[in-house]
């Protein structure tokens, strides 16, 4: 069986935990309600503490 | 050299692209970028030029990727903001545009010109300008690169015993992955064994230890050595070599977690702190544990040693443990219990709910400023109230000193060994706070628990999971992408003096017989292309890919004349 894996939302903890996944070697597919991802750290200008962009 | 002319004219010269991003307003706002990008088009070799808002959002890449077909780019120029965000995001977007990642060069003109130059638009964009004329200079001499692929050694070793080093090495043998698990004590276990209830759900910390330690010691993929120290280690991402007190030869790793934990903070010098009378939580946690009760009125001072002087760091998890001990004592002794406070942390769905449940079974809460701390005398703690604005005499049979978790002492040894930071006060640190928070910047090490901060045990095991997924990603592909700006050593040039393998930082270089003598070789996987040997060496048989002469002579050219 090919190892195949779902996340459901595509935030920041949503596409963390795909990418893990995918250096893994496992096909993952992201879910997201929103037309992109990102969820609400895409929204953000500079996040905390480090003053990065978040995007 | 094909590809890498300098004048427009010229057939074969390389065809360069320049996007200039306006960052929303941190860019645009303080440097105008509109005459950047019209001096950007003056630049040789500059056959396109783009204004984007952000050049990182998904309009902006697609623009970007567009821009490279429909004009045929060759090499591409972002001034935007700091590489070590972004970068992986252009390289990515060249690549799939059919341009080599490499042939991608980033100005930032956000750090460097916007931020460090707000009161002076336009000295911030002749600024903008000078280093863009560099980039590109630098541009038209880049040389195309493929990554470097290594293999790992399909085992993990963790350090550290206590929950955090368990649950990452139960992780990591529940996917079949093969872990030596060092602990330094003669137990394993680490804090958890002084441990009476924990909170927020008052489970016995004996029980659930047992359990962990009996998982551990029966994973078949788990070897656990006690009583060991790391004494030394060498290598690289997917082949470190470890050596270990207690056995004679060294293990071969792929990767590395250091789960090493914090110890208590012996509150000496704090409020009269006197191991009898004046105790501190984690002694407390002893007392409870051994069923012993510290006596009917109970006085706890929050933030003894901590938030002040040396140790300016909040240390997290004393409130909520000054809570639930006020609770316990009042549940199961009846004891009149003050819990005097600077501030109290109760984050999370939980831990409020037992702030209020302690309040309701009548543990008395009083804030204190930071001017005026408590008075630990010998029958009493005198406090001022802060909201009450009066002295409040409290009696006492025990004064508790809710204490921090403070660094390891053996932090700073095994820091060494292992060629990864540690923070102000001696805590591990992470790569990147938020963006890669269990990885170390060296490849194929990582970090959990409270070897990094002071952490609840629920965050311990979070991290320790973490941690245990970001190592798998190696060990189940047996490979490991790295950098290819490494070290380039000219044989010919080369003496063999070994100098280079002396002052790398990373053990990148070794020293190889040849036909020719003794010469150094870059070892490709550990280089991380920090030039520390091309600056050393006194033959000039060292320069670094991706920073070879010529492109720096070009960007330093650049710099110094106007075109």
């Amino acid at each position: 069986m090919e190892p195949r894996a779902a996340v459901i939302g595509g935030g920041i903890g949503g596409i963390q935990a795909a990418l893990d996944l995918a250096e893994m070697g496992i096909e993952v597919l992201l879910v997201e309600k929103q037309p992109s991802i990102g969820g609400v750290m895409a929204q953000l200008d500079k996040t905390f503490p480090t003053n990065d962009c978040s995007i | 050299m094909k590809n890498s002319k300098r004048s427009s004219g010229d057939s074969t010269a390389p065809r360069i692209g320049v996007f200039v991003c306006n960052c929303g307003i941190n860019i645009a706002g303080f440097v105008d970028t509109k005459e950047v990008a019209e001096y950007a088009k003056t630049l040789p070799n500059v056959v396109f030029v783009r204004e984007n808002l952000y050049s990182c959002s998904e309009a902006g890449i697609r623009d970007i990727k567009q821009a490279i077909i429909e004009n045929k780019l060759e090499r591409v120029v972002v001034a935007a903001c700091t590489p070590r965000t972004h970068e992986p995001t252009f390289r990515a977007a060249c690549e799939e545009a059919g341009v080599n990642p490499y042939y991608f060069e980033f100005v930032n003109i956000r750090e460097h010109c916007s931020w460090v130059h707000k009161d002076s638009r336009d000295d911030a964009t002749e600024k903008a300008k000078d280093l863009i004329r560099m980039g590109v200079a630098r541009a038209a001499y880049l040389e195309p690169m493929e990554p470097i692929i290594g293999d790992v050694t399909k085992k993990a070793l963790v350090i550290g015993g206590g929950v955090s080093g368990m649950t990452a090495a139960l992780e990591l043998g529940s996917r079949g992955f093969d872990v030596v698990l060092v602990e330094k004590d003669k137990a394993l276990g680490g804090l958890l064994r002084a441990l009476d209830e924990i909170y927020p759900w008052g489970n016995k910390a004996s029980t659930y230890l047992k359990q962990l330690v009996e998982s551990t010691k029966t994973n078949t993929h788990i070897e656990v050595l006690t009583s060991t120290e790391v004494t030394d280690v060498t290598g690289y991402v997917g082949n470190y070599d470890v050596k270990l007190s207690t056995l004679e030869e060294p293990i071969r790793v792929g990767v590395i977690i250091v789960a090493t934990g914090a110890v208590p903070l012996v509150p000496e010098g704090a409020y009269g702190y006197d191991a009898r009378s004046k105790i501190s939580m984690y002694e407390l946690e002893v007392m409870l544990k051994q069923g012993k009760s510290p006596g009917k009125r109970v006085v706890m001072i929050g933030c003894a040693g901590v938030r002040s002087n040396e140790r300016l760091y909040c240390s997290r998890i004393c409130c909520m443990t000054a809570i639930k001990n006020a609770l316990l004592l009042r549940k199961r002794y009846k004891a009149q219990v003050t819990v005097l406070y600077r501030d109290l942390m109760c984050y999370g769905t939980r831990n409020e709910e037992i702030l209020a449940e302690a309040k309701k079974a009548g543990v008395r809460f009083i804030n204190f400023s930071d001017e005026e701390p408590p008075l630990v005398e010998k029958e009493a703690v005198k406090v001022k109230g802060a909201i009450l604005g009066r002295e409040i005499s409290l009696p006492y049979d025990k004064v508790v000193l809710t204490s921090a978790l403070s660094p390891a002492p053996t932090n700073e040894s095994l820091s060494r060994m292992l060629k990864v930071p540690l923070d102000e006060y001696g805590f591990f640190l992470e790569a990147h706070v938020k963006l890669r928070p269990l990885d170390f910047a060296t490849d194929g090490i990582f970090v959990c628990g409270t070897s990094r901060w002071p952490a609840t045990i629920t965050e311990c095991l979070e991290q320790s999971i973490g941690a245990a997924s970001r190592a798998s990603t190696f060990l189940a592909t047996g490979s490991a992408k790295v950098e290819p700006i490494v070290s380039v050593i000219d044989p010919e040039k080369c003496r063999g003096c070994g100098l280079c393998v002396a002052v790398c930082p990373y053990g990148g270089i070794e020293l190889v017989e040849t036909d020719q003598g003794i010469k150094a070789r870059t070892i490709e996987v550990a280089c991380k292309g920090c030039g520390t040997c091309g600056a050393t060496c006194y033959r000039g048989a060292i320069t670094m890919r991706h920073y070879t002469n010529e492109q720096l002579v070009a960007q330093i050219k650049a710099a110094f004349a106007k075109v």
